[in-house]
């Protein structure tokens, strides 16, 4: 597979270290009311979708940039690639 | 039709004519006990020990290509008894002595062959883990025998021993480790079903599930409907499309394990033999080919085929310990979607909801645990109550706090 980073170019992914559903930057409140529930569902449910999938790879052979890839997991196709950095600042806004 | 040595005798001499199929190939009926989803290994001896132990057999088991297409044979056919914790140990040791009488009990050749398994341990703190896992396996009944490597070096005097970088030093070898034919189980514990009523239905997508007031009464089919009092899931590496069928998200991700087999060699191998400083296993088959695996490729997958990075890294693993096979050159390889659970742990478990049962999460374990885990599954199913030795595999044991994390990697399922 090929990552088409935003800054370095397609990269192999044998680069990058996977960590899973881009879900995990969408941390819930600490002291919300059931934020003991929400923490479990967070940390522990996965969608796990057979088709277009958002996730995390962390650039470690490289520039050690956090991206958001969209990727198909039956064919492999890498269809987008983004910087957690510029998704979760747009959220911000 | 019982098999035997004077069988094949009779039939040779008779042209081999009076051979029938083992299975029949029956239309769906309109309502069963229990529904099985997944005609693979476990899905099958679930059905086999329903009907063989538990007296149900008005059992369909459903599947949606042909049965033993999945995991079943796309394994590397090892089996073992040799983990650590107590809510593991005691359930594979099951798995190990139902594997010792399965195939007198189901009169099917499924060449099970106890030659041993031996992970090789490289330095003094991995040996000294080792010593403890060995003490956990001879508390379970299981043995297990710890060679220091003068003894290492007479019964596999090709290994690496002097290699610079992981120096082998030995290994914890449990004797009755070893390998069964995989797709022979399959077919075995078909027959065995199919011969005690149970209906293998097979080409039989499950499309839906059948929801009444939350209770679940049946499943929706590429052939039609099906109503059944009780709907077991067991398809592994699909187990999460099956559950968002009924609204429920599970503690898996589905990733891809690749395997390969080497051309036919001389026997060398006395037994499988596996790694310690990186994740490569082996074994021989009758055949003579090697067959071997290492880790999963590490992201989600639903491709049966993995990328060529892990199989680089696979195979560095075995020439760091045995460079005898540089040579050898690979005759295939495949890949299968196994259920990556968070802790590294399966689930036997009800659901939230009524009527909705769920086997899976076996990561890449659950070939060994074929035998216990039909068992132990078809005794939750008729009785509604917890098998002793599967009894800590539930849904919720995130939330309680409750994990069996062999490798104590936490929620990060491509780890375990």
């Amino acid at each position: 597979m090929i990552i088409n980073h935003p800054y370095l170019g397609p990269r192999d992914a044998s680069e990058f270290v996977y960590k899973g559903d881009a879900n995990l930057i969408n941390r819930p409140n600490w002291d919300s009311k059931n934020s003991h529930q929400q923490f479990h569902d967070y940390l522990y449910l996965r969608d796990n979708p057979e088709g277009e999938h958002k996730e995390l790879w962390y650039h470690e052979q490289g520039d050690r940039s956090w991206l958001i890839v969209t990727r198909n997991t039956i064919t492999h196709e890498v269809l987008d690639v983004k910087l957690v950095r510029d998704v979760s600042v747009g959220k911000r806004k | 039709m019982k098999y035997s040595a004077l069988k094949i005798f009779l039939e040779g001499l008779t042209g081999n004519k009076g051979w029938k199929p083992v299975w029949r190939e029956p239309e769906p009926k309109e309502e069963y006990d229990i529904i099985v989803i997944g005609g693979g290994g476990h899905g099958l001896s679930t059905a086999y020990y329903l009907a063989k132990e538990f007296g149900i057999s008005n059992v369909a088991v459903l599947e949606k290509g042909w049965i033993g297409s999945g995991n079943i044979g796309r394994n590397t056919t090892i089996i073992r008894s040799n983990y650590l914790l107590k809510a593991n140990q005691p359930f594979y040791e099951l798995s190990m002595q139902m594997w010792e009488n399965l195939e007198q009990e189901f009169n099917y050749n499924a060449m099970v062959s106890q030659r041993g398994i031996m992970n090789l341990y490289h330095n003094d703190p991995q040996r000294d883990a080792f010593v403890r896992r060995g003490n956990a396996m001879k508390l379970s009944g299981a043995g297990a025998v710890l060679l220091n490597e003068k003894e290492l070096r007479k019964v596999a005097p090709f290994l690496d021993f002097d290699n610079a970088r992981f120096p082998i030093k030995g290994a914890l070898c449990q004797p009755r480790g070893g390998t069964v034919r995989h797709d022979a189980v399959a077919w075995g514990y078909a027959r065995g079903a199919d011969s005690l009523g149970v209906d293998i239905i097979q080409n039989c997508e499950v499309t839906g599930l059948n929801l009444d007031k939350g209770v679940c009464v049946g499943v929706e089919t590429v052939r039609g409907p099906i109503k059944a009092k009780k709907v077991a899931i067991c398809v592994a590496g699909s187990s999460s499309n099956l559950m968002r069928m009924a609204g429920l998200k599970l503690p898996i991700e589905s990733h891809v394990l690749q395997a390969f087999v080497s051309e036919g060699l001389k026997p060398a191998l006395p037994g499988v033999i596996t790694f310690g400083a990186g994740h490569f296993y082996v074994s021989q088959s009758d055949k003579g080919g090697l067959v071997f695996g290492g880790d999963i490729d590490g992201y989600n997958s639903y491709a049966q085929r993995g990328n060529l990075p892990t199989l680089e890294d696979v195979c560095e693993g075995g020439m760091a310990i045995m460079p005898m096979i540089g040579r050898a050159r690979l005759l295939r390889m495949w890949g299968g979607i196994m259920d990556m659970s968070m802790d590294g742990s399966p689930f036997i478990d009800k659901t939230p909801i009524d009527g909705l049962y769920f086997n899976g999460g076996w990561c890449y374990g659950g070939f060994k645990a074929t035998p216990a885990s039909g068992f132990c599954y078809a005794h939750l199913l008729a009785k509604d109550a917890y098998h002793p030795k599967a009894a800590k595999f539930k849904l919720d044991r995130f939330r309680r706090g409750d994990i069996i994390d062999e490798k104590g990697q936490g929620a990060q399922p491509n780890l375990h």
